[in-house]
């Protein structure tokens, strides 16, 4: 494998490019889907190749190959500069990186239980069992569980002399159930431990097992029942508690993306749009926050989606300071970007196989934890509402204005969780919401969330990222968009 | 990818002969991809691709297993074969599971251009700057990207299935900006490269970038609109992922449920999916190697029909339509070729209609509120206008809308005669629309 690696780096460099990083990568995974009690699709998969990546000229080329010999090594190689000497035609400012120390080591995630070796009809009778468990209950029409994981070892060598091999795992699943009234045209859905793909970490089968997904089958299957005839939530100016997984749906959309530096120099506003975290809002006390919100990008938090031992430029995992008492101290950056800012990159590049373009990617961004318990949190509020899990969200094209649905709310009535309430919707401009959070649960409350499906780039990405964060309380937050 | 159909079918072969299955099915997927990005009216990113990958599903009785690799060596492909069956073997039975698909004719389609697959990076690079050019001379700043890719389809099965498609497609999009709040837009895409106008294009997203400065606030509330066809296109791919597929019917959560034979929309209205209409990437077989039919949705505004794979056509006693996705996948199903029907009126038509309303060049992340209610969710972008007596006066600043799609194309006033192809997650073809009222719900940040 060395071999093809070096012969692509001595290729390009002999073809005049300034700087070589090649990639050696293999994905391997496996995924169950069980729905309605039968076994939807048990698949797995091995993906390997190879990435060269250029800088000629001070433009960009990159290539990369599913075949991974000497012969192809140089192809690729000799394309990625002759993709390099056609970026220099429509060229804007000469391409510089910060500087990087060569780097050499291994990484692999640390973890008990190999998901790999665990026998599959335990993990898929795993998911049949808390299949059962949801369909036990009276009214629940759709069930679905799925579990996935995944190992992806990699080489990283550079026209630097860093060389780098690493090996990630990640582990994750959830299940939800579904109540539907074809006469009202209402369908009400809940999941655990999360929606819209699973809870995963860089972590073994443990985490799948400390899920205990069997014994809240029932529950989610009850709540989503009885979802299906609450009341509509109403609308208003509210105080509004939100619980960790949709907090950190909230920092993946309104802090995540707009911290990522590549969007607000504008690199990706012919597609999902720029930032309203401009460049003169750092170090300069921009408020993005009250007092105790406190944001950070730490790839080095043990098990968390988004940990890893060096980025996919070789620069090591490191914890950055994203707002600080409210204020805005930081950005997600890169080898190429930081210097624009006369900074150096903390280590925030990814792709998410050997045929993509690594870019800047959310490591894990978290909001800190507070002070609170949750239960004294509620008790606190004497008029409000309490929301649980996302199930549709938006966000405008500089992260400013967002609209965001949950799967269940609560009316919260002189600090006691009152009448379940349906089809809860909140909105709000970026930095007024954060300004108004007042409260923010412990550490005993704080988890964090992985996110698997983080879409990004031209062609798409999709990336493993991680957010911690605990229940935390908004005020004036407008909820609700009436009947329907 | 390989240089001619015979390497392929060989492939397939060897697969199919290594397999101790009770049914055996393969789909290779190879590809030659480029794309060249532009930012701040430079080229920044600028990737190229070359991959395959063969995914086997192996069927024992009613067990079924899918293994999929990019490695094509001997050892390889006996690897995935036993992978798939020994994954078959160590499951549950799906009793629902009857069987692969028998084969069926595929009438073929024009969809593939050796121009394409030919393309350099030179010339799309060459392509880029015609955009780039003209928004430097007018003083703005361009940022999209305009990628070529060629693919060889192919699904062979121990049923007898053989089903082998070279295909192209190219696009390009960008987004012209004038200053924070103005901005124009501009998408192709062809099964040719050489067939897009990039001159036009430029055109397109730079006047409309200046059309765009200085936006006004306006009152939140329900207003008629003219939508272009990009947004009209996403309206249409919400749609769609919303419950056009058998599996939303069967499982009882589509809008579609007991509306068959029902006036859900405008009668002028009709949306139809068909792998042959040269209007879009012609695609003739899913990937189940089943041809592709032509199913209309919605004839005439009426709910008329969804798309089926073989398990769900199976379940329900139904034709196969011809639209499976890759095993194994729990959504089923899905349009893939999904186009509206062109109407008779000019762009200068569609806003004469229009007393007070919004032109909404296209949406910005979209997405459903609630399914069944066909309520979506976004922002408008990239040239959003006040209408007023006919003609487009301000540039409003963005705006949050909250609508259910149903409700909008039941309140069509009159469809546009131009069509445009549009590609996000679905690849859509669609005109630009009248409509009644549509709700915008919230303001831009600041």
């Amino acid at each position: 494998m060395r071999d093809v690696a070096n012969r692509a780096l001595n290729i390009a460099q002999q073809l005049g490019a300034s700087y070589v990083d090649v990639r050696l990568m293999e994905h391997t995974a496996e995924g169950i889907e069980v729905k309605n009690g039968r076994v939807e699709g048990v698949s797995g998969g091995a993906s390997a190749g190879f990435n060269v990546r250029v800088i000629v000229n001070g433009a960009w080329g990159f290539a990369s190959s599913a075949r991974v010999d000497v012969a192809e090594a140089e192809r690729v190689a000799a394309y990625a500069v002759q993709i390099a000497r056609a970026s220099a035609l429509v060229t804007g400012e000469p391409v510089q990186l910060s500087p990087l120390t060569p780097q050499r080591g291994y990484y692999s995630t640390p973890m008990e239980r190999d998901p790999f070796t665990v026998p599959l009809n335990k993990k898929v009778q795993l998911l049949l069992d808390a299949d059962a468990a949801m369909r036990s209950v009276q009214g629940v029409a759709i069930t679905s569980g799925e579990m996935e994981y995944s190992r992806e070892h990699k080489i990283f060598i550079s026209s630097e002399g860093s060389d780098i091999e690493q090996e990630l795992f990640d582990t994750g699943a959830a299940i939800s159930a579904s109540a539907v009234d074809p006469s009202s045209s209402e369908i009400q859905t809940r999941s655990y431990p999360n929606s819209f793909g699973r809870q995963a970490g860089t972590i073994g089968y443990e985490f799948i097992e400390a899920m205990d997904l069997v014994n809240h089958g029932a529950r989610i299957g009850e709540e989503a029942v009885k979802l299906l005839t609450a009341k509509q939530c109403p609308s208003g100016l509210k105080t509004i508690i939100l619980d960790g997984p949709q907090v950190a749906l909230q920092v993946h959309e309104s802090c995540g993306h707009p911290i990522e530096l590549d969007r607000v120099l504008g690199m990706e506003a012919g597609f999902v749009g720029k930032s309203f975290l401009t460049i003169d809002k750092l170090n300069s006390n921009y408020r993005y926050g009250s007092d105790i919100v406190n944001l950070t990008a730490d790839a080095t938090i043990p098990g968390a989606l988004g940990t890893f031992g060096w980025d996919d430029e070789g620069v090591p995992a490191q914890r950055t300071a994203i707002v600080t008492n409210g204020i805005f101290t930081g950005y997600l950056m890169s080898r190429d970007t930081a210097p624009m800012l006369g900074l150096s990159s903390n280590g925030c590049v990814r792709a998410d196989g050997w045929n993509r373009l690594p870019m800047i990617r959310m490591t894990n961004v978290s909001l800190e934890p507070g002070a609170w318990t949750l239960a004294d949190l509620i008790a606190d509020t004497d008029d409000g509402i309490f929301m649980s899990i996302n199930k549709s969200w938006s966000i405008d094209d500089r992260r400013l204005n967002f609209q965001f649905g949950v799967e269940m709310a609560y009316e919260i009535k002189n600090g006691k969780l009152g009448e379940v309430l349906k089809n809860a919707t909140y909105t709000g401009i970026t930095p007024q919401f954060w300004g108004s959070c007042d409260a923010i649960c412990n550490r005993d409350e704080w988890t964090v969330w992985g996110t698997p499906n983080c879409g990004k780039g031209e062609p798409m990405q999709v990336m493993r990222t991680g957010h911690g964060a605990a229940p935390a309380r908004f005020r004036n937050v407008q909820v609700g968009l009436g009947n329907w | 990818m390989f240089s001619d159909e015979t390497i392929v079918r060989t492939l397939l072969q060897k697969v199919l002969s290594h397999s101790q299955a009770d049914q055996t099915e393969v789909v290779y997927l190879g590809t030659e991809s480029a794309l060249t990005r532009f930012a701040n009216n430079g080229i920044h990113q600028n990737v190229a691709e070359s991959n395959h990958e063969l995914r086997v599903r192996a069927v024992l009785g009613k067990r079924v297993g899918v293994a999929t690799t990019n490695r094509l060596d001997e050892e390889s492909l006996r690897r995935v074969t036993e992978q798939a069956l020994e994954i078959a073997r160590l499951q549950p039975e799906n009793p629902e599971f009857h069987s692969l698909p028998e084969p069926q004719p595929i009438v073929p389609a024009a969809g593939y251009s050796d121009r394409t697959a030919q393309f350099s990076p030179e010339e799309r690079a060459q392509r880029v700057g015609i955009i780039v050019r003209l928004a430097r001379e007018r003083g703005l700043e361009a940022a999209g990207a305009f990628s070529t890719n060629a693919s060889q389809v192919a699904v062979a099965s121990s049923l007898g299935i053989y089903a082998y498609e070279p295909r192209t497609d190219s696009e390009c999009h960008a987004v012209v900006m004038a200053d924070e709040r103005g901005s124009g837009y501009t998408q192709r895409m062809s099964t040719d490269a050489s067939a897009l106008d990039f001159e036009a294009m430029a055109r397109e997203a730079v006047e409309k970038a200046q059309r765009s400065r200085n936006p006004i606030d306006i009152p939140l509330g329900e207003y008629q609109v003219v939508l272009e066809t990009y947004a009209v296109g996403d309206m249409l791919q919400n749609l769609i992922f919303m419950g056009l597929s058998a599996t939303a019917v069967q499982e009882e959560r589509s809008f579609m449920n007991g509306q068959f034979g029902k006036q859900l929309l405008d009668p002028r209205v009709t949306i139809y999916d068909d792998g042959h209409d040269p209007a879009g990437l012609p695609r003739t077989f899913d990937y189940e190697g089943m041809p592709k039919q032509r199913i209309v949705m919605f004839d005439h505004g009426i709910a008329n029909a969804v798309v089926y794979d073989s398990f769900t056509a199976a379940r329900e006693g139904k034709s196969n339509t011809g639209h499976a996705l890759p095993a194994p996948n729990s959504f089923g199903p899905i349009p893939t070729n999904t186009m509206m029907e062109a109407g008779d009126a000019s762009m200068e038509e569609l806003l004469k209609g229009v007393e007070r309303g919004l032109y909404v060049t296209r949406f910005h992340y979209t997405n459903t509120v609630h399914p069944v209610k066909t309520l979506f969710t976004g922002m408008t972008r990239d040239g959003t206008f006040l209408i007023e007596r006919g003609e487009l006066t301000s540039p409003v600043k963005n705006l949050r809308f909250t609508q259910s799609i149903l409700e909008a194309l039941g309140d069509v006033q009159a469809i546009g005669r131009e069509r445009v192809q549009c590609s996000d997650y679905l690849t859509t073809v669609a005109p630009a629309l009248r409509i009644g009222r549509f709700n915008f719900t919230g303001i831009t940040g600041s």
